[in-house]
């Protein structure tokens, strides 16, 4: 099929899509899990009267405060860049894809901007409960924005609830629920949303860290850390559950994501999962000879058990996803791409000349056509793919990018363990080393984010929506020049302001919380007095 | 009897809807772009962001939702315009990304920049966004160039596989050549500083701001009134786009939106009542001294006017994205819209609505009991 596209056009949209997200996602954790921690803050306050909780809360509103600005303009940039360099996908998808983006707008953003005003301005002109019930509406706010992006991307992956239009030429949603309630959906928003607590954890942990080490705001750090490191540690254990539910969810709806993810190009039952490797560079073809290894440790059988819970399964490989003939899970026999590739034009065909009859008003030949279209449409998106390997992501970025986010996922877990059990016994301040290993450990976390994403989004190249319609048709007809000029000027943008982010949050970091003003240390000891 | 024409029109009348609170919402752009102008020192620019900074997020929220509510509802319009008039709605973001940081960058300390680069953000972003929103609304009535042809996506069609294809190779720089649309976007700009400065009248606890404010009201009054005017008369009494309603097929009308008026009465009522609104908030302003209230009926009258403008862009069988170069691929209410189901899941999520607008009501009451000076910037917790 001549598709008439420019591969550097392509190239380029994809470019600025990937570096627009990962911007976003570099600010959107913390602001997911600073909104819970300081939501936690504050009840404290309000139910203790204790001041020096509402410092604690407003200081890590400040940060909050300059990551959100920043989230929600790299947020609207990916909102509109579906319509500007995709299209193809807004038409073909946008029946479906288009609702959770706007119950979004309507329940969840509306709700995070409206009370952040009373958060941030109503210290004073609202009562104490009626602050903290804005403070936890932003919170909430945030986190079901988080659900419905979330709802919308688990559907590119792995898409239901919709039926194909051939009048319309375009697919159509038929089951809303099934849409928002899709296991991939309810796995990816916790996975996300917690791997932003973990962010976020990590982030007041190492802050902390940072006061002890100077001695500055003892009481402020060891209050934070405490809580940073037991919000973290849970945070994290959970991240590993809902890894283990992803990479289950992975293996059935896209098991060449999986395979690459641990670079498996012949399958096998009784599969183990590589704990650390590194792939062999001279490895240039799926259907080569060559080990894909130089180094691997392996656990037993793990990855059969975490992919199909069966410590014997089969698990296929990238040769065997393309070449097809081994057993699904339901029985029946995997296709092999040709045969893929061979339904796809089948379903196009039958698509053009579903047109051209009911043009001609050939009535029999309409329901022939739309037969062989519904016959064949759940490999509609392999007529764009012209060789094998168009089929498969890139294993290095994949397999390194999944492997490294785990390991700093485990490093997290003993990390906040180690402070947490320090923190118990009152030696955080005599454990200078673990302080610094806390500070140190922050750019991890937003890697650890990073690459998260990387996995899922690379893992599922080259479709935009899984197995309907690849990335390069899914663009818009933007000429190379146009695509570039707009990368470069987000690319200066981007990193101009995050550069400006960072120096303010220093700023804000150095100078710390405020220092409690008299009348509010005379009501501290009014109020604990009373208690007593 | 809830049918798919009903709900394609009902979600035309929600789009309106956030049209007009977008317009009106504008006069945080507004009060952007006079920064420099109505202030006289730092302290009164330092009252001005914070007044306007405690709105931008509205206006952000609802233009991300007005965008997300294009695309759920009326997908074709999202992938042929955002895609086409690439470089209108590229300027647009650029504009409203660099205000979503600048107020909370400017003035704290280490923002690399300085506070006059992330201000002169605020102006561009006030200046620009108002204008190119305009013009973005006037090619509703003007017409873009392009054309649709789903089957492009079998790739079997001779321009590839794309669906919309943009003919101008200026990317939506072109409407730039039509002045009937220079007249919308100029008159969007002055409106949008109108209602800064009656909401400056309004909200500010400042004696010579509020008096400078006054003399802005008419500075900017008086061309809103003339550019909106002229894009009033010439669209009038310009041809539009008519739909056949049996066969879809689009053709030249002869005064089709005056005709639009003519035929939709309770539209036009509203409309003039918009209008009056504006005007009278406007006047009653710069005649009495002692009158405060002119964003009420300005900022009402704004939501109404905009909203009916765009009701008769798409209702009464009008094609309110009008191609001229292949008069059949202009987007209408039937060729554009999402799915009849899909609508359906779209009304009912609407239902919330007015429980967004009640708690919206709330939150700006809470923290608008009392007007806004220059003490309260000390004294708030939080300022910018």
């Amino acid at each position: 099929m001549d598709l008439l596209l420019n591969s550097a056009m392509v190239n380029w949209s994809r470019a600025q899509f990937a570096m627009t997200a990962g911007y976003h996602w570099l600010f959107v954790p913390l602001t997911l899990g600073l909104a819970i921690i300081m939501s936690i803050m504050e009840s404290i306050y309000v139910k203790t009267g204790d001041e020096s909780w509402k410092r604690a809360t407003k200081f890590w509103q400040k940060i909050f405060g300059i990551n959100f600005a920043i989230g929600v303009a790299t947020g609207i940039i990916l909102e509109f860049q579906f319509g500007t360099n995709w299209s193809n996908y807004s038409w073909f998808v946008g029946d479906i894809f288009g609702a959770p983006l706007v119950i979004e707008g309507i329940v969840a953003f509306f709700l995070e901007a409206t009370f952040i005003s009373i958060m941030f301005f109503g210290w004073n002109r609202v009562s104490k409960k009626a602050h903290l019930t804005a403070t936890w509406l932003t919170t909430i706010g945030a986190t079901l924005s988080a659900y419905w992006i979330l709802v919308a991307n688990a559907w590119m992956q792995y898409p239901i609830g919709m039926e194909f239009n051939p009048d319309t030429v375009r697919n159509e949603m038929t089951d809303f629920w099934a849409l928002v309630s899709s296991s991939v959906a309810i796995n990816k928003f916790f996975h996300a949303v917690l791997s932003g607590w973990g962010v976020a954890a990590s982030f007041v942990v190492g802050i902390s860290a940072w006061y002890l080490i100077k001695k500055r705001h003892i009481d402020f750090a060891l209050k934070s850390i405490k809580m940073g490191a037991v919000f973290g540690f849970i945070s994290f254990v959970l991240l590993a559950v809902t890894g283990d539910g992803s990479a289950y969810q992975v293996s059935q709806k896209q098991p060449m994501k999986l395979a690459a993810m641990e670079g498996l190009y012949k399958g096998q039952a009784g599969a183990g999962l590589i704990a650390v490797g590194v792939l062999n560079p001279k490895k240039e073809s799926f259907d080569d000879d060559v080990n894909p290894y130089i180094f691997k440790i392996t656990i037993p059988k793990l990855l059969s058990y975490l992919g199909y819970r069966d410590l014997n399964a089969f698990v296929p490989g990238i040769k065997d996803i393309i070449y097809g003939g081994y057993k699904l899970q339901d029985g029946t026999t995997a296709l092999s791409f040709a045969e893929k590739k061979e339904r796809g034009q089948k379903a196009v065909e039958a698509l053009v000349n579903y047109k051209a009859a009911k043009e001609d008003g050939r009535i029999s030949d309409v329901e022939v056509f739309e037969k062989e279209l519904r016959d064949n449409y759940a490999y509609f998106g392999y007529s764009y793919l012209e060789n094998p390997e168009d089929n498969i992501p890139n294993v290095h970025i994949t397999f390194y990018s999944f492997h490294v986010m785990v390991i700093i996922g485990m490093y997290f877990i003993l990390l906040f363990l180690v402070i947490w059990i320090y923190g118990r016994k009152k030696k955080l301040h005599s454990s200078r080393w673990l302080l610094y290993v806390g500070l140190w450990s922050i750019p991890f976390a937003y890697l650890a984010g990073q690459l998260g994403w990387i996995v899922a989004e690379v893992g599922r190249q080259p479709w935009t929506i899984q197995d309907v319609l690849p990335v390069k048709a899914a663009v818009s007809n933007l000429g190379t020049g146009h695509v570039l000029t707009t990368f470069i000027l987000f690319a200066v943008m981007f990193t101009a302001l995050l550069v400006a982010e960072v120096t303010i949050m220093v700023k804000q970091i150095k100078k710390g919380p405020e220092e409690i003003h008299n009348d509010d240390i005379t009501k501290t000891v009014e109020s604990k007095s009373k208690e007593k | 009897m809830i049918t798919y024409s009903f709900l394609q029109h009902y979600w035309w009348f929600i789009m309106s809807t956030l049209g007009g609170l977008l317009v009106f919402l504008l006069f945080v752009q507004g009060g952007q772009s006079m920064l420099f102008s109505l202030s006289k020192n730092e302290d009164e620019k330092k009252l001005l962001i914070n007044t306007l900074g405690r709105k931008w997020e509205y206006t952000f929220t609802t233009l991300v939702t007005f965008g997300a509510a294009f695309f759920a509802a009326f997908p074709l319009f999202y992938s042929t315009s955002f895609s086409g008039a690439y470089w209108v709605w590229m300027l647009i973001l650029f504009c409203f990304v660099l205000q979503a940081v600048s107020y909370e960058f400017q003035s704290k300390p280490g923002n690399i920049f300085g506070p006059t680069t992330y201000r002169a953000f605020l102006f561009i972003n006030g200046m620009l966004g108002t204008f190119l929103l305009g013009v973005a609304v006037a090619t509703f009535f003007t017409g873009s160039e392009f054309t649709v042809n789903k089957g492009n996506i079998t790739g079997m069609g001779s321009l590839g596989l794309v669906i919309s294809q943009w003919q101008s190779p200026w990317m939506g720089l072109e409407a730039l050549a039509n002045f009937r649309n220079w007249c919308l976007g100029l008159a969007v700009l002055f409106l949008a500083r109108t209602l800064a400065s009656l909401y400056f009248v309004n909200r500010l606890n400042h004696k010579t701001l509020e008096n400078r404010s006054r003399k802005f009201v008419l500075y900017n009054g008086i061309p809103f009134i003339l550019f909106f005017l002229i894009f009033l008369i010439w669209t009038l009494v310009s041809d539009g786009f008519a739909v056949d309603p049996d066969t879809e097929v689009i053709s030249m009308s002869k005064n089709k939106y005056f005709n639009n008026f003519l035929d939709m009465p309770v539209v036009s009522i509203f409309f003039l009542l918009g209008v009056v609104g504006v005007l009278f908030g406007i006047f009653a302003t710069v005649f009495n001294p002692n009158f405060k209230k002119g964003i009420v009926f300005a900022g009402t009258g704004t939501v109404l006017t905009v909203m009916m403008l765009l009701l008769v862009a798409g209702f009464n069988n009008t094609a309110y994205y009008p191609s001229t170069i292949d008069l059949q691929s202009s987007l209408t209410l039937q060729s554009s819209s999402s799915s009849e189901f899909t609508l359906q899941v779209l009304s009912v999520v609407s239902l919330l609505l007015p429980v967004v607008v009640g708690y919206i009501i709330y939150a700006w009451r809470a923290l608008e009991k009392k007007k806004l000076g220059l003490d309260d910037l000390k004294s708030d917790g939080h300022s910018y």
